[in-house]
């Protein structure tokens, strides 16, 4: 598949006047990372990487709340998903991941009731249309899936729904940044953030992680011209000595984010470390349900134990995840790993920088 | 999943106390909870997450992200999930 360039833009011109910009600023070589996996689709399908001046590097981010979900808890949700009476819902995102011995499809085939959903409140609805199962709902994401996850249990409470349960795994953009930051192998110098997680969250949590290490950050959109001019604002402050928080998406952004969603998340879930899958556990990433909701814990309603996880060792997602390494640079990449074979989860999610390099890049040699 | 679509809020109404609505997604309608934006009323345009509005968005940034996300296939991916999607 050819690489598409400039005319894959809805505004080309707009996009040319950007990139001449950027050429214009940039002097050093720059090392940025895009936190979202939206964003790396849009950097890799419209071939953002390669129209920047040489030097100018793109990390992808493990911004892909598939991608880092613990196998722990996949293969959590394949035993529960198989036990009879149960009902297990979730994103279809996360049907084709792969636990250490099935998926939630290999679940499905096997006359287990798994269903999609586009949204959790879907869920909520099948709960009260089927009194006599038990439905869960599997609820992953960023901050920006969080308010819909929240609101579920709210509403099974108010509902009076018994049969309502969630399995939570919830991860946070800000820990993962310092995490990154606090790396050895770091060689992050600017950020774009993820924009519709500020659009829940605002920009409050960014600026003490600016002033720490003194990287700007810049939230950005995940549309082609969002990312462009996400990538211009970073570079000026960079190659100007600037590290600023920005907010490059003023359209969907505001500061404080959507405080209702804010308050609604702060009731249900509280703060957690979390495993993140390929990387390992990050303090304080992600959220739990709080204990007053811990009846409507699937963790807690169904006593999974005896989990052995094994992860497959081909697959290099932990690097990838990271950004130590492009997709294809991994063996396995289009070989034993394909999206209808995945060995890892990035091969498998619309957000998963594997298969953004499959769908876009399959032809490119690796680069070494 | 990540990624919020744009829609017009067509009709609005309550369900148990909260408040829903129905949203075109450029010609696809779905139910969608307005617990989060109070202040949206009917003919608004805003960013949808998974059944959830969270903010509003002018028309034309709207016309223009539902048109892109047509134009690449995110759009039909996002709003209508099935198992053999890829
Ligand atoms: S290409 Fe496949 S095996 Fe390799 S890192 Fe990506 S998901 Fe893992």
């Amino acid at each position: 598949m050819p690489v598409k360039y400039l005319d894959e833009f809805n505004d080309p011109e707009a996009a040319q006047g950007i990139l001449q910009d950027i050429s214009r600023i940039v002097t050093k070589p720059w090392a940025l990372m895009e936190v979202c996996g939206g964003q790396t689709h849009t950097i890799i399908r419209n071939g953002i990487d390669q129209l920047l001046p040489e030097g100018v590097e793109l990390i992808h981010g493990p911004g892909c709340p598939v991608c880092v979900t613990p196998l722990e808890t996949i293969d959590r949700a394949l035993a529960i998903a198989q036990q009879p009476d149960v009902i297990f819902c979730s994103f279809g995102d996360m049907i084709r991941v792969p636990g250490s011995t099935t998926d939630l499809f290999g679940v499905k085939s096997n006359g287990g009731d798994v269903r999609i959903v586009y949204s959790p409140l879907d869920a909520v609805r099948i709960a009260q249309d089927n009194p006599d199962k038990q439905v869960v709902f599997f609820g992953i994401g960023f901050e920006t899936t969080a308010p819909a996850n929240a609101m579920t249990v709210k509403m099974a409470q108010q509902l009076g729904l018994p049969n309502f349960s969630l399995l939570v795994s919830h991860v946070l953009v800000p820990p993962a940044i310092t995490a990154i930051m606090e790396s050895p192998q770091r060689r992050v110098q600017g950020f774009l953030a993820a924009g519709h997680v500020c659009t829940v969250m605002g920009m409050g949590e960014y600026e003490p992680l600016v002033d720490r290490y003194g990287v700007p950050i810049v939230v950005t959109g995940f549309e082609p011209l969002d990312v462009l001019e996400g990538i211009r604002r970073t570079l000026l402050q960079l190659e100007e000595g600037r590290a600023e928080l920005e907010n490059a998406y003023p359209r969907a952004v505001q500061s404080v984010g959507n405080p209702a969603a804010q308050a609604v998340v702060r009731e249900v879930f509280q703060t957690c470390d979390r495993a993140w899958r390929g990387i390992g556990v990050i303090p304080q990433s992600g959220w739990r349900l709080a204990d007053e909701f811990a009846e409507y814990d699937a963790e807690e309603r169904f006593s999974v134990t005896g989990i052995v996880t094994t992860e497959s060792e081909m697959c290099r997602s932990g690097e990838v995840l990271q950004g130590l390494i492009k997709p294809n640079q991994c063996e396995a990449f289009g070989k034993e790993c394909t999206p209808r074979n995945p060995l890892g989860a990035p091969m498998v999610s619309s957000e998963g920088a594997c298969a953004a390099y499959y769908q876009f890049r399959r032809a490119a040699q690796p680069v070494a | 999943m990540c990624l919020g679509v744009p829609g017009k809020v067509e009709d609005i109404w309550e369900t148990d106390g909260t408040r829903m609505a129905a949203v075109d997604f450029g010609g696809v309608r779905k139910e969608v909870c307005l617990a989060y934006v109070p202040d949206v009323t009917v003919g608004d345009y805003t960013i949808v997450h998974v059944g959830f509005a969270l903010t509003k968005l002018d028309e034309k940034s709207a016309l223009e992200t539902l048109d892109l996300m047509r134009s690449v296939g995110i759009l039909d991916e996002e709003l209508n999930p099935t198992f053999d999607a890829r």
